[in-house]
């Protein structure tokens, strides 16, 4: 139940991210100078925490959705939804412990000088 | 002794067989739900089911792309800092990225808008509110997938 919580609320955030995303990207076609400027705002320590949800968001969804497919198409798959299930979240916090250098350690240098 | 006697009541012809033979001495029954030139034709497609499959084959897809993408522009090589125009042009002149880009734009697309369909549907109750979420929702997907699909094909790294 609340996976399927999880998978819903983590869906829709990536998804309105997805349309601010195109809308950024397609700055390429307006000027380098507008695109770079608008992905300098990325490279912000606040927003770099925000990378860090969405990268949360989106593992999550990724692997809960592979579970989903399991359980739907493995013969054996709803047996195991619950240990696919703790298997997700043990596997999502190995990624997010990895991923907090490579995403969030230009704002650390930022905040707290390199 | 005839096999047509008197048709029972309450009961209709059954398709392709007589009420009474050698084999059915009693009033020969429709097996209930068969399908017989009298049921309606189902006016719904199988569109739920395409929809269903379509986001299991694209999610498996995308789990591919998406982590790719995460990976390139956030982790290797200097993660976001080294993101800028540079690092767009170097990357869209290759083919490969192009068609990987435009494929995750438009499965990405319309798998977000499928779920977000399937979220309307469960939570706003009101036809008419159903009704304009879903045109604002397909609108808005429609859009951001020609605009992106159009930014990827025009890309021009000389543009200035």
């Amino acid at each position: 139940m609340w996976s399927w919580v999880a998978h819903r609320v983590t869906g829709v955030l990536i998804f309105f991210f997805l349309f601010v995303h195109v809308l950024d990207t397609a700055l390429v076609r307006v000027s380098p100078e507008d695109y770079d400027k608008v992905v300098a705002t990325y490279k912000t320590p606040i927003v770099a925490c925000l990378e860090y949800g969405l990268v949360a968001a989106i593992l999550f969804h990724a692997l809960n959705g592979l579970r989903v497919i399991a359980v739907d198409f493995w013969s054996k798959g709803p047996r195991y939804q619950k240990q696919m299930l703790w298997s997700v979240v043990g596997l999502w916090v190995v990624l997010m412990a990895g991923a907090i250098y490579p995403v969030l350690g230009h704002a650390a240098r930022v905040v707290f000088g390199s | 002794m005839s096999t047509t006697e008197t048709t029972p009541s309450g009961i209709g012809p059954v398709e392709g067989a007589p009420f009474y033979g050698v084999d059915n001495p009693a009033p020969l029954i429709e097996a209930p739900r068969r399908r017989t030139k009298k049921t309606p034709r189902s006016t719904r497609g199988n569109f739920e089911m395409i929809a269903w499959l379509f986001m299991r084959l694209s999610g498996v897809v995308l789990v591919v792309l998406v982590l790719g993408h995460l990976l390139i522009q956030l982790v290797l090589d200097g993660g976001v800092s080294k993101v800028g125009f540079a690092f767009v042009a170097g990357r869209w002149a290759s083919p490969w990225w192009q068609v990987w880009d435009l494929a995750m734009l438009w499965l990405a697309m319309l798998h977000g808008a499928n779920g977000l369909r399937t979220v309307i549907n469960d939570y706003a109750e009101r036809p008419a509110s159903r009704m304009w979420l879903k045109a604002l929702l397909y609108t808005a997907t429609v859009w951001t997938i020609l605009l992106g699909t159009l930014v990827i094909f025009t890309f021009d790294p000389n543009i200035r």
